[in-house]
């Protein structure tokens, strides 16, 4: 590692340190900025490095949210009676109840999410291409509907979780730093990972599936695995949500395809697909956006971030990191032979 | 659990229900059916999966509502819708379509979702996110001690359905046009080199694809409900008849249409009228694991 690489390094994680205490009035967005950071880099595990592109990674979302939830009332009390009387009031959770609550509900959200990746993965990884897209977008939207059905964990009423015990403001920055030690976290996992003879294999496969068969990858092991480790890293991101929120609800919140499911895929894409930084770079600049619009053109901001769809997917499809590796090689540690170069020119 | 049992129960006990939901199912599949034909042509010709195909049908509902409104006769909705459907087909062919068509089908995919988000809002910007239908004013006809009911408004769009069908069906097989989709859909390149505009018949075949679409958003708004975000299941539900009949396969995507549509219809009587988006997607899941069963037995014989 380069001296420049550990200053840029020292310079993010500084940042991402003091952002929430100098900007106090954006807690709530860096928060969030953190959580599109972990779906993005997530989303490219299986998107951009393995070459499946899943639209239903916010099936893991949804489900870490509501299994936190469950999870961390079940201690307490019996869930159906917590959601059946839903605002009449017995929400009373001492601060160890929800601590331990919490830590607990988050981590059987990231298990849960897993193991479901590798039960839907198994049945789903024999599809290719779009099909695999459509039926991943399928197994999201019905698990929406069918939890907004569902009445034992609150129907389309949705959940209600206990509110953070203590200051406000205090409650906005310990969420803002749970969510950046899980991007920090999944950054550094997978800037390992893709180091690994695993991250080689998953290429093998995004490249050509037959062939890497063929030298005797285990294929279906690979994708499981990756689709699983990805699902862990979102159920977490749910169910951190799911506290932060403290009221959700199962089609426009927890199992919101068109909304985060949709996003993660565009950050990626803006940022550039298969690479390290660029699901960071696209989540960054693709929630500036999006938040530009909620702010000053609401009403057109679905318009907005469709027309932004289309223009990247279109106009725009390799990405931030695309155009630089482009434009820019020498950034990359691509050298060009100048006089070669010349000499044919 | 005891409410679907008793459901359940409703169908042993007078089987004349059961008429009566197939009859329903076949009317509302007819016009699955439409769309999903879109679908199917667009994918064979092009090689273009358009999620965007419901949000047509939903805008040409739009069109033919809106006539309703200003004083139009509202048959005069499903020619209209047509026309304006093909035009709006046609610019979006040329500032989104045509630049994906030779890139791989994940982005062609992923470009009409952003645009069926965006149709979708415009829509709801447009005319509000009520649900709206067109009331044709015509009376029902009741069978069998009015157990079963066919409101004529019903019967009349099958039959517009049908009409559109075969007219669709005759251009593809007699005109010129027709021909060279046709032979685009067989070999691109061969048609080119053979001297056909492969451009000009992918321009119009997506054109076309957005005008089926919007006669067919026409009948729907009469025959039942619209709203902005309704399209979403509409693209499921086609996807679900292409996935299930297999390109190019008329008379399948008909069976399939129809089929879709009686079970869906079943499902919303044993489960509420609540699971009716669920079970369009369970379907689209079932089809899939089916399909992906059937390739699996194809699999092992290569072992």
């Amino acid at each position: 590692m380069g001296n420049n690489k550990i200053i840029l390094y020292a310079a993010i994680l500084a940042i991402t340190v003091i952002a929430p205490f100098v900007f106090p009035a954006f807690g709530t967005q860096l928060a969030t900025l953190w959580l599109m950071i972990i779906v993005a880099l997530t989303w490219d595990m299986t998107g951009g490095q393995m070459g499946y592109n899943s639209l239903g990674n916010i099936f893991f979302y949804g489900t870490g949210m509501y299994v936190a939830a469950a999870v961390t009332i079940g201690m307490v009390y019996d869930v159906g009676e917590y959601t059946s009387a839903h605002g009449g009031g017995i929400t009373s959770f001492t601060d160890q109840q929800y601590f331990t609550g919490m830590f607990v509900g988050i981590l059987a959200a990231g298990v849960f999410c897993s193991v479901c990746a590798v039960v839907i993965g198994y049945l789903t990884f024999g599809l290719r291409g779009p099909y695999f897209a459509i039926g991943t977008l399928g197994v999201a939207i019905a698990a929406g509907e069918l939890v907004s059905n569902w009445d034992w964990i609150g129907g389309g009423q949705g959940i209600a979780l206990p509110v953070y015990p203590g200051d406000l403001d205090e409650g906005k920055v310990f969420f803002y730093f749970l969510f950046a030690l899980t991007g920090v976290a999944v950054f550094l996992f997978c800037r390992w990972l893709y180091q690994t003879r695993f991250g080689a294999a998953i290429n093998a496969i995004r490249d050509d599936e037959e062939k890497a068969d063929a030298m005797g990858i285990h294929t279906l092991r690979y994708k499981l695995v990756t689709w699983s480790m990805a699902a862990f890293f979102v159920g977490i991101a749910g169910g951190i949500s799911a506290f932060q929120l403290i009221h959700f609800e199962p089609l426009e919140t927890a199992y919101q395809t068109i909304n985060l499911g949709i996003f993660m895929v565009v950050c990626v894409l803006l940022g550039g697909k298969g690479t390290l930084w660029g699901p960071v770079i696209g989540a960054s600049l693709f929630h500036v956006f999006k938040e530009v619009t909620w702010n000053y053109f609401l009403g057109w901001q679905w318009v907005a971030l469709g027309a932004l769809i289309v223009v990247t997917v279109v106009y725009f499809k390799d990405g931030v990191m695309g155009y630089l590796l482009h434009t820019k090689p020498e950034w990359f540690g691509v050298k060009i032979d100048q006089k070669a170069s010349e000499e044919t020119s | 659990m005891d409410q679907i049992l008793g459901n359940i129960g409703l169908l042993f006990e007078f089987p004349i229900v059961n008429f009566k939901i197939v009859i329903d199912g076949i009317m509302i599949g007819a016009l699955f059916a439409l769309a999903a034909y879109g679908l199917a042509l667009v994918w064979g010709v092009m090689n273009v999966k358009n999620l965007a195909q419901g949000d047509f049908v939903i805008a040409g509902g739009y069109v033919s509502w809106w006539l309703v409104q200003h004083g139009f006769p509202a048959l005069l909705g499903v020619p209209a819708a047509f026309i304006v459907m093909w035009g709006i087909g046609w610019v979006v062919y040329k500032l989104v379509i045509s630049r994906v068509i030779e890139r791989d089908l994940f982005t062609s995919l992923l470009a009409t979702f952003g645009l069926a988000i965006m149709m979708a809002q415009i829509l709801n910007l447009l005319f509000g996110s009520d649900t709206q239908s067109v009331d044709l004013g015509y009376e029902t006809l009741y069978f069998a001690d009015g157990l079963i009911d066919i409101p004529i408004a019903k019967l009349i769009g099958v039959i517009m359905a049908a009409i559109l069908a075969a007219g669709v069906i005759i251009f593809m097989k007699s005109s010129r046009m027709g021909q060279a989709i046709r032979a685009t859909a067989q070999d691109a390149r061969a048609a080119r080199v053979l001297g056909i505009d492969t451009e000009k018949v992918y321009a119009f075949t997506f054109s076309l694809n957005a005008a089926i679409c919007g006669a067919a958003g026409a009948i729907i708004v009469m025959v039942w409900v619209i709203q902005p975000f309704y399209g979403i299941t509409h693209s499921i539900r086609a996807f679900v008849i292409v996935t299930a009949a297999g390109l190019g396969n008329l008379p399948g995507v008909i069976a399939a249409g129809l089929g879709i549509g009686a079970l869906e219809q079943y499902g919303a009587h044993i489960f509420g009228i609540g699971y009716q988006q669920a079970i369009a997607v369970m379907l689209l899941l079932l089809v899939l694991l089916i399909r992906l069963i059937q390739q699996l037995r194809v699999r092992q014989v290569l072992k």
